[in-house]
């Protein structure tokens, strides 16, 4: 069935509202003025310059892939592990098992910042990295747990089975089948925690303290607190970092799929 | 759950048991991970709204007395039930249109639809913040059609588009995910028996697709119910919605009763919207949705 041509119009308008506004922090990015004006009057490279010399900044972004590692670390080792050891349930178990499991998902994070806020405060672990990282880990366990699942799902029961015949021990028919099955799941896990974490604001910002302060943070402050343009140069290279990863898999999975047919 | 595996006390396990024990030994650290930072910190809030300053039902009577909280919850469901009605109309026709491209178009529109998803918060919100500045290129548009120099920065408007595009993708995915199950060959029978095509879309096509509209809408309506970036960034004080009022109660007032009475009732409004749509498209609609998303990377 052919789309009609308002269809068509449509969904271009839609998919250029969904992408054009973004880009306008890249030209913002290369602006000479101290302000957000735009267009920019001048061009400079004044801001990534400060982005990468400045230490508020630096330090920023050195938390913030602290943080990030810790929590695909911790997420990835907690998620892949229930994702496998929800296989083993009966049908209700996994259900309630799985829906607790992404739950965080669903729940808006200004909850789950305000409830983590007031039990850290309490247990004095607000203002440290490590605390964030264990509540990002909270945040991130849904997406390792649904890549994981997905993976496991397409794989075959009775190669797990046939190990176990063979008179390989659980653990072996684990470490030998089921985890480098499962290891593409694993990984992209690890890369949607990482960026869950990398990218999150709002558990940061209760967390945060003058030692604790994540880019994500840092990029609020400036434009809240201070008006800081650098914050320009800062989304640039976010948007740099996501967009290329994604456009490359989907490049890579459109060949693939066209050579299919 | 563990009364469970210790119960036999045999020796020897069978495989399978060896294997369920297994099984959960592995799940067991998540739950209790997820236990300690999400479940008990929240039963704690739950106790602290009944029972901080003084024990009783305080916090919550104020939630519904007080005028200027009372316009804080109305003006946050108005944005969240523009948002979402504004999100359905935009993502429909565009998640439509995915299920009829071809594999390349579709390529393209699946990454214009996850790039946003994953790109950074901050730097769309902020992006917004540069447009829609005094003077800045929105106003101009604005200007072009004859609605003169209206302000936006700092506005409940400026805060409702800018939403409507960060949490669009959250509408489109799931909405695709049904569509995309929807046996086209439906819709042609529905014509080949005699109704035009806009009937035999509305009544076939359009109700198999509800599902998809739900889950993407409960979705959207429940995040954007809690959004904090987007108000603070593009809004004022004067537009406050319920996040950040959380965010000042407990942040700066450390007023954890107030804050977290408001919070429960979030939770409440959250879980009840979810369950009405769980009604809709079935169980695991929230979490079909969730898949949609993280899944949509490998598709």
């Amino acid at each position: 069935m052919t789309a009609r041509p308002w269809l068509k119009i449509v969904a271009v308008l839609v998919g250029l509202f969904l992408t054009v506004p973004t880009l306008v922090v890249i030209p913002m990015s290369f602006s000479s003025a101290k302000t957000f004006r735009f267009p920019p009057g001048g061009w400079s490279l004044e801001w990534y310059e400060r982005l990468f010399t400045s230490p508020e900044w630096t330090t920023a972004i050195v938390n913030s892939l602290q943080v990030g590692v810790i929590t695909a670390v911790l997420a990835t080792v907690l998620g892949t592990a229930a994702a496998i050891g929800v296989t083993t349930l009966g049908e209700r178990a996994k259900g309630l098992a799985v829906g607790f499991l992404l739950s965080p998902i669903i729940i808006p994070n200004i909850l789950i910042a305000l409830v983590i806020f007031t039990t850290f405060l309490r247990i004095g672990l607000t203002g440290s990295l490590f605390g964030i990282a264990l509540a990002h880990t909270a945040l991130a366990l849904p997406f390792v747990v649904i890549a994981v699942t997905a993976r496991l799902q397409g794989m075959d029961p009775a190669l797990r089975k046939a190990g176990g015949s063979l008179g390989a021990p659980p653990f072996a028919v684990f470490r030998k089948i089921t985890l480098p099955l499962a290891m593409p799941g694993v990984l992209s896990g690890a890369v949607l925690a990482f960026i869950s974490s990398f990218d999150e604001v709002v558990i940061s910002l209760f967390l945060q303290s003058p030692t604790a302060i994540t880019l994500p943070v840092q990029m609020f402050n400036s434009v809240t607190v201070q008006i800081d343009p650098t914050i320009s140069a800062a989304s640039s290279l976010m948007v740099l970092v996501v967009s290329v990863p994604i456009l490359l898999a989907q490049v890579v999975g459109a060949r693939r799929g066209s050579r299919g047919k | 759950m563990a009364a469970d595996t210790a119960a036999p006390p045999k020796r020897t396990l069978s495989p399978s048991g060896r294997r369920r024990v297994g099984g959960l030994l592995l799940l067991l650290p998540a739950l209790v991970a997820l236990t300690l930072f999400f479940v008990l910190p929240l039963l704690s809030i739950i106790v602290d709204s009944v029972t901080d300053p003084e024990p009783g039902l305080g916090n919550y009577a104020s939630l519904f007395t007080d005028g200027y909280t009372l316009r804080v919850l109305g003006r946050t469901l108005l944005v969240a039930l523009v948002v979402t009605v504004a999100g359905v109309l935009l993502a429909y026709p565009y998640a439509y249109m995915m299920t009829l491209a071809g594999p390349s178009v579709r390529a393209v529109m699946v990454t214009v639809v996850l790039v946003p998803f994953w790109t950074s918060m901050l730097a769309r919100n902020f992006a917004w913040m540069v447009l829609m500045q005094d003077g800045g290129v929105v106003q101009g548009v604005f200007g072009l059609v004859g609605l003169g120099d209206v302000t936006l920065l700092g506005t409940t408007t400026a805060v409702t588009i800018s939403m409507t595009q960060v949490l669009l993708p959250f509408m489109v995915l799931p909405m695709f995910s049904v569509m995309q199950q929807i046996d086209r060959r439906l819709t042609l029978a529905g014509q080949s028996l005699g109704a035009s095509r806009f009937s035999s879309f509305r009544k076939v096509y359009f109700p198999l697709s509800l599902p998809g509209v739900a889950a993407g809408a409960s979705l959207v309506f429940v995040l954007a119910l809690g959004f904090y970036v987007t108000p603070a960034l593009l809004g004022s004080p004067q537009s406050s919605m319920i996040a950040q009022v959380i965010s000042v109660r407990t942040r700066d007032l450390l007023d954890f009763g107030g804050g977290g009475a408001m919070g429960v009732f979030m939770l409440v409004v959250t879980l009840a919207v979810l369950a009405a749509s769980r009604r809709l498209t079935g169980p695991g609609g929230a979490a079909g949705a969730a898949h949609a998303i993280v899944g949509g990377n490998e598709r």
